[in-house]
């Protein structure tokens, strides 16, 4: 046979690695500064763009798309073309997907700090963003598959089925849940509301774990723990099997999310089913990564891109494990709004992707720049470092979890809640906190290590910008009956469209009843659309990342009925765009805010003073200020336009009321305004904190009001 | 969502659909690990042998150097 010359281009790997090195610290220092602002709620000194609800979305955005997104990238350019024996099919693709990816991850950082969001964990990203990110995605896709289509190899290797996978997939969530209206060029309102908002964006949100986090990192752990260990996968048979049934399980099971939340039960019951059925497949993955190092552990005490891989493998087994556990009712009764999500999903970054990534760098510097790693030691330094910081961070966020939860829970033999005050299972788990500074800390002092050594390593060799390899025409090959399922593997394009079918089957399972039967949704006839003032205080609540902290979803326990009031009902948010049910309360919940005779209603005086200085107020507060709501004028230039987009999403304006939406928003403003003003309080009109005011007051007020007629008649 | 509500209702038996859909992915996964499990040893060796199949030149020139 005829051996054709390719080579393989380091270059773009070597972007993409140095790319994830950079945002990964920038991430993680942010995540840092957030865990500080917990505990110093003064830290962020009253600036807007360095307050925690601001960087929270930051964080995740840096550490998700930026660190592990760059990461995953890395490990594609890398292993792709090796394993398929091809040069990517092009060059230029490959740049415009770098530098793509780069300015997108710019633009978030130049907008989610300024308070541009939509306001949907890990969907933050405002609708231009989001074009540019399913333009960038389509040109790696397409990359991709047409480097597999033009392979020379016969079998496509498991690693570029995970890869495929997650290419197709994370485009499918990433388009149905980022399908928004518009407002302006950085505003706008998502298509669906409360509930169906809810499931899609939970849909997105688990799978992006799934598809984002997970199964690129698994293409990396086919191929990258088989080369560190000079060995292959422990059973090729099993990656089949766990391929399939991960994929497709792991897209039923995002209701896990939403338990004991006014979506329907049906919902909740398949998400819980499924989880707990993503067991199997995950498992799987985790095994065969380990059992590949069967006879190799003499290896592992060596090398430190080994002991990276085994604690990745292991964090993942750990984790995969403990997803279930959590979708399980009785357990998310408990840990669902608390630290233990925390703890739980910084297994998994800083476990399975940290460390997959940290293995993957050690393994592949020294080899980009044809030289040896600059310090075994450092690495090892940074192992341990790694780590202790882990547990440092993971343990103390457990006890922080149980601990609230059953604070949350408790009642006095009389029959009282034993801890009515919020703020008393706040305090509590502070020291909790300190800790998770300190793992923090730990982890990210490693890393740094980890980049002086890679940089001595770069420094020490010479980079080899290109590899000469050689291999037989595709053609040329001897050509086999193909049998079961080497039929699709030798087939990417039927690959890739089975693998879109087995995604789009569980989504589409959950929605359309979710959007078809109206008995899902009952609606509530003295539930309203916002005023325009509301509306306007529900857009800078969003804007100051308040549901990173506050969750507006009271659960049918007696434990918090009695804490926040009626527990929520779905026919409730059937006008928010987006859905604000939060996933964590550092705060308490705001459901039922402003039901007057409510146990969680306070006066508006105080929600003023509350937002100027949270510790006036409370003492032990760990909010931050918030002055600039105090000193900002509300801008309501736009709301006409956003009554308008609002009524095209179909909530029941009435005619023409964008017109007198303005004044509307005017007279309501001045009414508060003027009840402060009584009390003592200097305050304009149309300062923002009035509009907040207004939309906090309105909460939860729906289902108590008597009165069903219009709030937008004759005003 | 009630121009895309609006449309599926049209489509005669929708709610059918996703549990066709759930027995297709069913039978597509009985039959697959069936045929997994009869893979011929040989084509199981081949394929996983793919990663360590390149002409990696460095690990040869590095074999006696542990990372």
């Amino acid at each position: 046979m005829e051996l054709q010359k390719f080579t393989y281009d380091n270059k773009i790997a070597r972007l993409f690695m140095n790319a994830t090195i950079l945002w990964g610290i920038v991430g993680m220092l942010v995540g840092l500064t957030i865990a500080l602002e917990l505990v110093l709620p003064l830290m962020s000194g009253g600036v807007s763009w360095l307050s925690f609800g601001r960087l929270r979305p930051l964080h995740t955005n840096a550490v998700i798309f930026a660190f592990v997104g760059n990461g995953m990238f890395t490990g594609i350019y890398y292993s792709a073309p090796r394993l398929l024996k091809t040069a990517m099919y092009s060059e230029l693709l490959g740049r415009i997907h770098f530098w793509g990816w780069q300015l997108i991850i710019v633009a978030a950082a130049l907008t989610l700090p300024f308070g541009f969001t939509v306001g949907k964990e890990y969907a933050e990203l405002e609708w231009p963003i989001d074009i540019a990110i399913a333009l960038i995605w389509v040109v790696f896709g397409l990359n991709l598959i047409m480097t597999t289509v033009k392979r020379r190899t016969k079998h496509i290797y498991v690693a570029i089925w995970f890869y495929i996978a997650t290419f197709v997939t994370v485009a499918v969530l990433h388009i149905v849940n980022s399908i928004n209206l518009p407002v302006s060029l950085l505003k706008s309102y998502p298509i669906y509301a409360g509930i169906q908002d809810a499931l899609v964006q939970w849909w997105y949100g688990h799978n992006a774990v799934a598809f984002f986090l997970t199964t690129p990192y698994l293409g990396l752990m086919y191929y990258f723990i088989p080369k560190a260990a000079n060995r292959p996968v422990y059973s090729y048979k099993l990656s089949i099997i766990h391929f399939w049934a991960l994929i497709f399980l792991y897209i039923w099971a995002g209701p896990h999310h939403l338990l004991y939340t006014a979506l329907p039960d049906w919902a909740q019951a398949l998400g819980v089913v499924f989880s707990v059925m993503l067991i199997a497949p995950s498992w799987g993955g985790m095994i065969n990564g380990l059992l590949t190092l069967r006879g190799a552990w003499d290896k592992v005490r060596e090398s430190p891109v080994l002991k990276m891989f085994v604690v990745a493998v292991t964090a993942y087994g750990m984790s995969t494990f403990e997803g279930p556990l959590l979708s399980l009712k009785s357990v998310n009764a408990l840990s669902h709004f608390t630290d233990w999500t925390i703890a739980h999903v910084h297994i998994g970054a800083l476990g399975w992707n940290g460390m997959m990534t940290f293995g993957m760098l050690y393994w592949l510097m020294p080899r980009l720049y044809k030289t040896q790693l600059f310090s075994t030691k450092l690495a090892n330094w940074h192992f341990w470092l790694a780590k202790t910081g882990m547990l440092f961070f993971a343990i103390p966020l457990y006890f922080a979890g149980f601990t609230q939860s059953l604070m949350w829970k408790e009642f006095t033999a009389e029959g009282y809640l034993k801890y009515p005050n919020f703020i008393e299972t706040v305090t509590q788990v502070i020291p909790m906190y300190w800790l998770r500074v300190l793992g923090g800390t730990l982890y990210i002092t490693g890393v740094i290590m980890m980049i002086y050594n890679l940089i001595m390593t770069a420094k020490a060799g010479t980079f080899v910008p290109t590899e000469e390899d050689e291999a037989p025409a595709l053609e040329a090959q001897p050509v086999h009956t193909d049998r079961g399922h080497r039929i699709i593997e030798g087939k990417p394009l039927l690959f890739t469209l089975l693998a879109l079918v087995a995604i789009l089957i569980g989504g589409i399972v959950e929605f359309l009843p979710m959007f078809m039967i109206k008995s899902n949704v009952p609606t509530i006839s003295s539930v309203q659309p916002y005023t325009p003032l509301e509306l306007e205080g529900r857009d800078i609540y969003l804007r100051d990342g308040c549901y990173t902290c506050h969750s507006q979803m009271v659960r049918p326990f007696r434990s918090e009925v009695e804490r926040y009031g009626d527990y929520s009902k779905a026919g409730e948010s059937v006008y928010d765009h987006p859905f604000q049910f939060g996933s964590k309360r550092t705060g308490p919940d705001l459901a039922r805010e402003g039901v007057k005779g409510g146990p969680m209603y306070k006066p508006n005086s105080w929600h003023y003073n509350h937002f100027m200085s949270p510790q006036k107020m409370v003492a032990e507060s760990i909010m931050p200020p918030f002055p600039w709501l105090i000193n900002n004028d509300l801008d309501y230039s736009s709301i006409a336009k956003k009554i308008s987009v609002m009524q095209t999403l179909g909530v029941p304006y009435p005619d023409g009321f964008e017109n007198q939406a303005k004044d509307h928003l005017l007279k309501q403003a001045n009414e508060i305004a003027q009840g402060l003003r009584n009390e003592g309080i200097e305050v304009a009109d149309t300062k923002e904190v009035i509009a907040l005011i207004a939309y906090i007051q309105r909460l939860g007020t729906d289902i108590h009001k008597t009165d069903n007629t219009s709030a937008f008649t004759n005003k | 969502m009630k121009i895309i509500a609006t449309a599926l209702e049209g489509i005669a038996g929708i709610e059918w659909y996703p549990i066709i859909g759930l027995f297709i992915f069913l039978i597509f996964f009985i039959i697959l690990v069936i045929r997994v499990m009869n893979l011929n040893q040989d084509d199981e060796s081949e394929y996983s042998q793919l990663p360590l199949d390149n002409s990696d030149k460095f690990m040869k020139e590095q074999k006696n150097h542990v990372n």
